[in-house]
């Protein structure tokens, strides 16, 4: 395959099966250079799967990746990564700009050489991010959203034009996750990278996000908020019928009245919104 | 208790040797240690100075130099280690506790056998505690050699360590060699874990692996600074215990020297307890400064921006 794809990533037919159950299946999307993409689902919907998957840490059964035209190997990891959990110990000895200099060369064998042209990418890219009063500090000593935003730095030095975000605005308070959400909106632009974030909730994202992929038993919808948050896609995704409701220009994705959803445990509300 | 330094320290013969050979497992202990401590491989390192007991006793059984059957048989134990139980936290416990009741297993025969085949118990007391002070300086250009293939692989595996300690998933999606790395720090664990097994005896060896890593952690911020204390500790605490084991020798009328290996381990843990005062002042300013932080940024928002803030939770 020669063409030259204008996509930065392709995901087609993706399907990833454990023990026999299907966590995702022929699951399919692109994403187009700069585009801040929503990959959201409620929890245990193979959010995590899919991101592993597209990292090269997972090798679907069926389907394949391309990330910027090229099939994964271990010399293309073209995509930045933000794992949900990264437990960053306090008595870690590594400061904010240790951190984020480890993403510009972390992989390598060696010691890395001090320079001062390393040190002012570091002290640009955690500018880039509103990190600069924590430069110095250890990271395992900052609050949940300092330490996303180290992370968000690290991964993005190595000047990726993908970056994967597996739940960042999880067991963030309100304010925090609202400020993570514009942070990465503006980043998406000045730093022309590509976003895949994956939350279980849509709402934060509305002002932000370009594109959403809907994920729910295994399936992905994908579109615009318009084109997929919406009753009849939603309903043929979960196999049963639920209510996409606007309130207040917020989204609320309800399971159905009682005879529509007969059959569903009692109470089960989807939530994503 | 006469004079700080005692008559012939300077011109004996085994200090030389000591302070020689104390200087360089301090420093590669160290180096280890706080590679140890950062990835929460204690136990693992633990683990090894049983196998390194094993190997030692084995090695004195068959007319070996036990420095040999300590680095050989604990290195044999880390490739174990990292075969059976790499890939979850719990299943690297559950190998280490394995390979360690095994390793004590055979470090009881080996023993028993020893002071049965030649009625001493010397060479129990120099395998548990260790021998440097009988260390011929004929071994030092073997431990010299050994310590530079640990600082080596600790050199090689230094990023991809440190990156995987941050999280092995993002190492890996980096495509770093994880395991490679991995397996580099065990070698560098289990030559480090023989090599204090010689001066200080097995039962101790954690004591200078961890002990003085760990009081740097507290101390200072950084990893270059962490390694520079680290070793600073160690090879403080292995000097003033030589010298203070050689002056125990003045100390009452008996003319006894008590075992240098409680000297170093006991000012390793006095270190540790005074490196928690340091560390409190520490926390203090950096607490200081998470709270200064959190207060710009209280003042920051405005009553308009809550508003926002609330419409998005849904």
């Amino acid at each position: 395959m020669n063409r030259q794809t204008p996509e930065i990533l392709t995901v087609a037919g993706v399907g990833v099966a454990l023990s026999g159950r299907a966590i995702l299946d022929d699951v399919s999307f692109v994403i187009q250079p700069g585009e801040f993409t929503g990959l959201i689902g409620p929890n245990g919907a193979g959010k995590t799967t899919l991101l592993r998957v597209i990292l090269g840490l997972q090798r679907p059964a069926t389907g394949t990746v391309l990330v910027d035209g090229q099939p994964l190997s271990r010399h293309n990891r073209a995509a930045g990564y933000v794992p949900q959990k990264v437990l960053l110990e306090p008595d870690l000895p590594l400061r904010a700009k240790d951190l984020v200099a480890l993403g510009m060369d972390g992989h390598r064998p060696g010691i890395p050489l001090r320079s001062a042209k390393r040190a002012e990418a570091v002290r640009e890219m955690l500018h880039a991010v509103g990190a600069d009063s924590f430069a110095d500090a250890r990271v395992g000593e900052l609050s949940g959203g300092e330490q996303q935003r180290v992370l968000i730095a690290h991964a993005l030095i190595s000047r990726p034009r993908l970056l994967l975000l597996d739940e960042p605005l999880a067991n963030l308070d309100i304010r925090s996750s609202q400020e993570i959400v514009s942070l990465l909106g503006r980043i998406a632009t000045e730093q022309q990278v590509a976003l895949l974030l994956s939350a279980h909730e849509i709402n934060p994202l509305l002002p932000v996000m370009d594109r959403v992929v809907y994920l729910a038993g295994g399936r992905a919808a994908s579109g615009t908020t318009e084109q997929v948050i919406r009753t009849d896609v939603l309903s043929a995704l979960y196999g049963y019928h639920v209510d996409v409701l606007h309130v207040h220009g917020r989204i609320l994705v309800v399971a159905g009245p009682p005879e529509v959803a007969a059959g569903l445990p009692a109470g089960a509300a989807l939530q994503a919104g | 208790m006469g004079a700080v330094f005692e008559p012939g320290f300077f011109t004996s013969g085994p200090v030389h040797v000591a302070i020689a050979i104390g200087t360089v497992v301090a420093v590669v202990s160290a180096v280890t240690g706080v590679f140890t401590v950062m990835r929460g491989q204690s136990f693992a390192g633990h683990a090894l100075t049983d196998v390194a007991t094993a190997g030692g006793s084995g090695a004195f059984l068959i007319g070996m130099s036990p420095l040999l059957g300590f680095v050989g048989l604990s290195a044999a134990g880390a490739g174990v280690l990292e075969m059976i139980g790499v890939q979850r936290a719990r299943g690297r416990d559950l190998a280490t506790g394995l390979v360690l009741g095994v390793a004590i297993g055979l470090a009881a025969l080996f023993l028993y056998l020893d002071t049965t085949a030649t009625a001493t118990t010397g060479a129990t007391q120099q395998i548990l505690f260790g021998s440097i002070f009988t260390a011929q300086a004929s071994t030092i250009p073997i431990v010299v050699a050994f310590s530079a293939v640990a600082l080596a692989a600790i050199a090689i595996a230094y990023r991809p360590l440190l990156l995987s300690t941050v999280s092995t998933d993002i190492a890996a999606a980096r495509g770093a060699s994880v395991r490679a790395a991995g397996l580099l720090f065990m070698l560098a664990l289990s030559v480090s874990v023989g090599l204090s097994s010689l001066a200080i005896g097995t039962l101790l060896s954690t004591a200078l692996l961890i002990g003085p890593p760990a009081a740097a952690l507290r101390l200072v911020t950084g990893v270059g600074r962490a390694l520079v204390v680290a070793c600073l500790i160690g090879v403080g605490a292995t000097w003033l215990g030589v010298l203070l084991a050689y002056d125990s020798y003045y100390w009452g009328s008996s003319h006894q020297a008590l075992p240098v290996s409680f000297f170093i381990v006991a000012i390793v843990f006095a270190a540790y307890l005074l490196s928690g005062v340091g560390a409190r002042a520490r926390t203090g300013q950096s607490q200081a400064a998470a709270r200064g932080r959190a207060a710009t940024q209280g003042q920051a928002a405005t009553p308009g921006r809550a508003a926002t803030h609330s419409h998005a939770t849904g």
